[in-house]
């Protein structure tokens, strides 16, 4: 509804225009501490550049392989406990990639816990083999929920009709499915490719040399400009990544009948094996691993306030993040430029954790008031999940019909009065996951964290990494068990169906 | 009162809505009609004052809107009835129907005599459309406005509803003596419905007029053939009597028309029955039940179509025999 004059602009614009350009602080940081660094590219980059992108193409293939199958299968199959396994399938997604890595580095090779429980001599997992392994096992779910969105928006009579013409199952599902869902699967892998190419703690885990971990190694022997210049390399492929993103368009078919195929006994015991090592890998492992330390070695070391700490910056960065959603929210509601701003702080989402750890630090020396602050740690956790909490607010905003304001505002309420009663009510859900997602994320974010966070201010996820650096991985259990109990929450609120901004940080 | 004078809508630089004129009665029903895209719904916002207006002025009792100076929509005491019901879905009936009411009476009356006692405390999501619709309109009266606006409000819902419902709600707004617009694309419905009916076309009023003088005196052809099914014959126009070749008939000049003119046939104007030397062709039957819809070319080759009571039979082919029984005058437009 416009009740202005069409050339004003709407109210929440200069608002959201300030936040959008909030955004690229940190690029405008890492470019200004780039210049002094004379190594723009040596021997060892090039190294670092092939790793990063090897891991990342072995990652999207096999993401791709094991997410387009289970798509398929829990889009079209008719099985018992049909909405359980997808729960189960898509639950790696909400564990923190440094989690698996961590319990599968501690699991695997010589002295691992698997030969100590066992006896069964195993091969180590690290290096690019390994980071390829953790990170495939905990970002294929991308690949998976958006290629099986895609395959559920089909009309199966095409199938029908494919199968009538005397082609089987097999061949109608690959000549006249798949094709359809192609740009599902590339929207999949691009997330993948972005996941990838950001993730800090399982190559640093692997000691395998990308981008993230060599950041962070710079940063710790005082290189900040070196880290600068390595963060502005990342940042590039991260951009390349989300152009093509950004092309990626979704086909519109009309929605039609839905497909259901039922299985042999046979089929379903195949089936079976394909689920069966993805899920103990994904999740069996890591629970047993930290439920093996937590019996052997119970809660010593650890510390409440951990805890407490992880909570009390999550929930700040949860709270300033909703708030400044709201705006965001209501401009790209509002018009195109609107819309443009929003996909600009879509940008933050792209930007890596130790990118922003980077070149927020470095905001820190610069301005003495904010260094070894809560604040500035709370500004990076809001600058990097604001998409989420603006996806969540826009969403719940946008199904809201205009005829309701409409009506209030004929039954003789003033605008405020309709925004009160109707509109904030009706919105307050999407407010609230919105903060939730911000929460559960921040809770999980490590190297952001690991730079930004003040002397002596230790959070679950810092604890757990100095817990792998020290060696003491036994202690590791009850911040470990902590953060799969958040990523479980996080799962709940994802697939309670009220936001989706996960999937669709692109805004498409 | 209601007075709009002059009234023009743009959207960009498109006029939707043309120097529309308009008083409406103290408790008159006025049906807008017209096909998709004519401006109907548009008219009903700027009444509301939901969007802008470019010309002209609005005005009801107390106050008057401008281009210059829009009275926002919450001031103007009108009642809106939406396509889509536009219920608060997190509010009950009772809490939707008593938005902004203090004292509850009202909206037990309403609620009562819609039956919708039964329903108070439940939520618009458990509701039919129908019962929808009832809450909406109860909603809207409780408020006690000065006129209602209705914006297709039986779209949404199925044949045989909307039938009674659309009785049902004139009923109401005539025990409520609220003077009321009503846009819808039904011809039939606003035939039946309105105290006067108003036909538009491009963004302009063709004819506001009684629904009889409208369906029998059209201002024009495209009124003629959007309110019912309409066949022109050529005839000669003399002292309002049009000589046809299927006979005299009383005529009545459209906007000055005279000398050579096509007189509107509408399908119960003739008579047919199968005879080997008649004056016309069956091109096609329709088989409708109670009765049957004839297309027929008679000798000058125009085609017209009558509806013949179901026992008269005649194939595709067969010569039949046409005549104009009507009595009353038919309406004559210039022949173009």
């Amino acid at each position: 509804m416009n009740l202005r004059p069409a050339l004003r602009w709407p109210a929440s614009y200069p608002l959201a225009l300030v936040i959008a350009l909030l955004a690229f602080v940190p690029v405008g940081v890492l470019v200004g501490l780039a210049s002094d660094s004379a190594e723009l590219f040596d021997a060892h980059n090039l190294k670092v550049l092939s790793n990063t992108l090897l891991l990342m193409v072995f990652t999207v293939l096999g993401s791709v392989a094991i997410g387009v199958p289970l798509a398929l299968i829990t889009a079209y199959v008719q099985l018992r406990w049909r909405r359980l396994w997808l729960i189960v399938l898509a639950a790696p997604l909400a564990i923190p990639s440094y989690i698996g890595a961590f319990t599968l580095y501690a699991a695997f090779g010589r002295g691992g816990e698997i030969q100590q429980l066992l006896g069964w001599p195993m091969p180590a997992v690290n290096g690019l083999p390994g980071a390829t392994l953790v990170m495939t096992l905990y970002s294929y779910p991308f690949v998976m929920l958006t290629t099986r969105a895609s395959l559920l928006s089909l009309d199966a009579s095409l199938v029908n009709a494919a199968r009538t013409l005397g082609m089987t199952i097999a061949a109608s599902l690959w000549r006249v499915v798949l094709p359809r869902v192609a740009t599902g699967i590339a929207a999949g892998a691009l997330l993948v490719a972005l996941y990838t190419l950001s993730d800090f703690g399982t190559p640093a885990i692997m000691r395998l040399d990308t981008f993230t971990r060599v950041i962070f190694v710079e940063y710790n022997a005082f290189g900040l400009s070196q880290a600068a210049m390595l963060s502005l390399q990342l940042l590039v492929i991260v951009g390349l990544v989300l152009f093509l993103e950004s092309r990626v368009r979704g086909s519109k078919e009309r929605p039609g009948r839905h497909l259901t195929l039922w299985p042999s006994r046979a089929q379903k015991w195949l089936m079976f094996l394909v689920f069966t090592p993805v899920i103990v890998m994904s999740i069996v492992l890591p629970l047993a691993v930290f439920g093996i330390w937590l019996l052997r070695e119970g809660a010593g070391g650890f510390d409440v306030a951990y805890a407490w700490n992880s909570a009390h910056a999550s929930f700040l960065a949860a709270l300033v993040a909703v708030v400044l959603a709201i705006p965001v929210a209501h401009a790209a509601i509002a018009g195109r430029a609107g819309r443009f701003m929003e996909r600009l702080t879509y940008f933050g989402f792209g930007v890596p954790g130790i990118v922003m750890g980077t070149a927020l630090v470095y905001v820190g020396l610069q301005l003495p008031f904010l260094y070894q602050t809560l604040a500035l740690l709370v500004l990076a956790y809001v600058l990097r999940f604001l998409p989420l909490a603006v996806g969540s607010v826009r969403s719940t905003a946008e199904g809201l019909d205009p005829s309701l304001v409409k009506a209030a505002r004929l039954l003789g309420a003033s605008p405020r009065e309709a925004f009160q009663r109707i509109t904030l009510p009706l919105t307050i859900r999407g407010m609230v996951a919105g903060a939730a997602l911000v929460f559960l994320e921040a809770m999980r974010e490590l190297p952001a964290t690991l730079m930004l966070g003040p002397t002596g201010f230790e959070t679950l996820a810092t604890y757990l990494w100095r817990v792998y650096e020290a060696g003491y991985f036994g202690r590791a259990a009850i911040p470990g068990l902590l953060l799969v109990l958040m990523s479980a929450l996080g799962l709940a609120l994802m697939l309670s169906g009220e936001r989706r901004a996960e999937f669709d940080v692109t805004g498409k | 009162m209601l007075k709009v004078s002059n009234l023009s809508v743009d959207y960009g630089s498109t006029r939707v809505v043309k120097n529309l004129n308009l008083a409406l009665g103290d408790d008159e029903v006025l049906m807008l009609v017209g096909p998709t895209g004519c401006g109907k719904t548009t008219i009903l916002q700027a009444l509301a004052g939901l969007i802008p207006i470019s010309e002209g002025e609005i005005q009801l009792g107390p106050w008057r809107s401008t281009p210059q100076k829009s009275v926002p929509p919450e001031k103007r005491n009108v009642g809106m009835v939406f396509q889509d019901f536009a219920l608060f879905p997190h509010l009950t009936v009772q809490q939707n129907v008593c938005f902004r009411l203090k004292d509850t009476a009202l909206a037990d009356h309403w609620l009562k005599l819609l039956g919708l006692e039964n329903f108070r405390h439940v939520r618009p999501a458990s509701l039919s459309g129908g019962q929808k619709q009832r809450v909406a309109l109860a909603r809207t009266l409780a408020h006690e406005p000065a006129f209602v606006l209705l914006d297709e409000p039986l779209s949404n819902l199925d044949a045989a509803l909307k039938d009674s419902l659309r009785w049902e709600i004139r009923e109401a707004l005539k025990a409520a003596g609220i003077p009321a617009i009503w846009v819808t694309h039904d011809q039939e419905e606003a035939l039946s419905i309105g105290d006067r009916v108003g036909i538009l076309n491009g963004g302009e009023l063709e004819q506001l007029d009684t629904p009889e003088r409208c369906f029998s005196e059209p201002a024009s052809r495209f009124v003629a053939r959007f309110l019912g099914e309409a066949s022109f014959l050529p005839g000669q126009l003399q002292q309002s009597q049009v000589e046809t070749e299927l006979g005299m008939a009383p005529g009545i000049p459209i906007d000055g028309a005279r000398g050579a003119v096509d007189l509107l046939m509408r399908p119960d104007d003739l008579s047919l029955l199968p005879a080997e030397e008649g004056n016309g062709v069956v091109d096609w039957v329709r088989y409708e039940g109670c009765s049957r819809l004839y297309a027929v070319t008679v000798g000058s080759g125009s085609q017209v179509r009558v509806r013949t009571s179901h026992e008269v039979h005649a194939d595709p082919g067969d010569r039949v025999q046409l005549a104009i029984i009507t009595t009353h005058p038919l309406a004559a437009f210039a022949r173009a």
